[in-house]
């Protein structure tokens, strides 16, 4: 079996991982909503699906391309309004994780969705915030998941569209925020989770079949590694058999509409 | 009273060059006939206002016929970009376009403040959030009691929003279904209002005594327009057409291949045009 993944199944799976029975998990789309769906079909079958069209206590069959497909509001427990949901249920703190990607992400966590270059004359018009500003400070804690790559973990960015951990340390409880923020970064080669008192991301496991070396060259800062670094467990058939299902129906479904 | 009438005289009445125009539907019942209507009948200088920009304001900004935009995610929900979007601010082409960035949160805020007839909308957000630094127009309040600093924005008060539903009645009274998103506050919150609906029927009949209702009496217009929401969707009556809304990257993409699907199945088109969506949906 350990050869038999590739390492974006690698990434959804280990994602999947992090989430439990209990969570109440604010889903955006893309890799996190797979990741929160296998976890659904796997270990964690009561858990409960949030997307921000309102949908709460989701079930889909097939993965949404968007996060108000008609799939969500058919499986879901109910259905509220946009304002509701933003401001009774994620302002209001009830949801424990927010489960984010991202275009661009630093050291610290902080997530970039919006511009790359100036903002008033950007080389690059990413799509924006949507969800993520109040996702990122009103859910318990946030996890993370991008493919590490030079351009993807950067050094400095252009745009902070979310704040993880800021400038470091306890730069989100001086700014008053109560929540934990991002407690864990999951990429198609490692997991990273922040140091206890820096903030700064650290690697604490690498996946199967990569290096510390391939890591360092991937990411656009000079990388820590935990003193207590292990290797990921690699995916069980059931998790394989769960994501490439859900993935077949999602392409099949996608195309046919 | 609304007015039921034609998707051109909707338009033609409601609609004015110059107007603060919010267009909504989040994924769901989005207004694309109307939205071609309002191209057809060339309106110019509209500043735009949507939560997610999606299609429907991609083929407005490519047109022209936007001076600028209120929004939160300009994205093409799971494909990439908005390039019609990308290129207006990349490149202002074909013209410049002012951008007004928010959050969901805020911009759901925003419409729910101006259904109330508020003047701003408060809420615990933009925290460690760079956007604050570059819209002047998100600001702060103290609350009076706890001394808690809160982000406040202005509310949102359209001169005319424009919505997709599943049913009227012949009184023009509407039943919104399913993903329900900011249509209700967007309709309250703007001066006059039009909503195109799949169905005009008798009775109502709505499912529970908690439906989301518009009543006639606050609308300006109802259009029977079915197919209406195409390639979004009409929970009930057909799905979002996702493989279109995958086509249009590559349609976007280039400036005249966008020019040419304008000119194909907009400016040579009609609303009731839109009816094949329906049937081909109902049929499969």
């Amino acid at each position: 079996m350990s050869s038999a993944f590739t390492p974006t199944e690698m990434m959804t799976i280990a994602a999947a991982r992090a989430l439990t029975n209990d969570d109440v998990c604010f889903v955006g789309i893309g890799a996190p909503s797979a990741a929160c769906n296998v976890a659904r079909l796997t270990h964690a079958p009561d858990i409960t699906l949030i997307y921000e069209s309102g949908t709460i206590g989701t079930k889909p069959d097939v993965l949404p391309l968007s996060i108000g497909d008609g799939e969500l509001c058919d499986t879901a427990l109910c259905t509220v309004s946009v304002p509701e949901m933003f401001r009774y249920w994620l302002q209001g703190g009830r949801i424990t994780t927010g489960f984010l990607g991202g275009a661009q992400i630093d050291r610290f966590a902080n997530l970039n969705t919006t511009v790359v270059g100036e903002y008033e004359r950007p080389q690059v018009r990413l799509p924006g915030g949507g969800g993520a500003p109040e996702i990122a400070s009103n859910c318990g804690q946030i996890y993370i998941t991008i493919a590490l790559s030079k351009r993807g973990f950067v050094d400095h960015l252009d745009f902070i569209t979310s704040m993880g951990h800021g400038e470091g340390g306890d730069h989100r409880s001086r700014l008053g925020m109560k929540t934990k923020g991002p407690t864990r970064v999951i990429t198609d080669m490692c997991i990273f989770e922040p140091d206890p008192v820096t903030k700064e991301l650290t690697v604490v496991s690498i996946h199967n079949g990569f290096t510390r070396e391939q890591i360092t060259e991937n990411c656009g800062w000079p990388v820590r590694f935990s003193s207590s670094l292990t290797e990921t467990p690699v995916p069980t058939e059931r998790e394989i058999s769960v994501l490439r299902d859900i993935n077949a129906r999602t392409k099949k479904a996608h195309e046919a509409a | 009273m609304a007015r039921i009438c034609t998707l051109s005289e909707a338009i033609e009445e409601n609609v004015r060059d110059g107007d603060t125009l919010a267009m909504e539907g989040f994924t769901h019942l989005i207004p694309y006939a109307a939205g071609h209507e309002i191209i057809r009948q060339g309106r110019r200088e509209l500043f735009l206002v949507r939560m997610t920009p999606d299609l429907i304001y991609d083929q407005l900004i490519g047109v022209g016929a936007a001076r600028g935009m209120k929004f939160s995610w300009g994205g093409n929900p799971g494909v990439g970009s908005l390039h019609r979007f990308r290129d207006a601010v990349e490149n202002q082409w074909p013209r410049p376009l002012e951008i007004e960035e928010h959050s969901h949160a805020a911009m759901a805020n925003a419409y729910e403040a101006g259904a109330a007839n508020l003047p701003f909308a408060m809420l615990r957000g933009y925290i460690g959030a760079d956007l604050a630094k570059v819209n002047r127009n998100i600001k702060s309040v103290t609350c009076p009691f706890t001394g808690e600093v809160l982000a406040a924005v202005p509310s949102i008060r359209p001169d005319v929003s424009v919505i997709h539903a599943q049913k009227a009645d012949r009184k023009g009274n509407v039943l919104i279904e399913g993903i329900a998103g900011v249509q209700k506050e967007a309709v309250l919150a703007a001066r006059r209002s039009v909503v195109t609906v799949e169905e005009i029927v008798d009775e109502l009949n709505p499912p529970s005594p908690n439906a989301v209702i518009l009543p006639t009496w606050a609308i300006s217009a109802v259009v029977h327009v079915p197919g209406g929401a195409f390639p979004s969707y009409a929970h009930g009556y057909y799905p979002r057409s996702n493989a279109f809304y995958i086509a249009w990257d590559k349609i976007a993409r280039d400036r005249d291949s966008f020019a040419a699907w304008i000119k194909d199945n907009v400016l040579a088109s009609t609303p009731g045009d839109f009816s094949r969506h329906l049937t081909k949906h109902a049929a499969a």
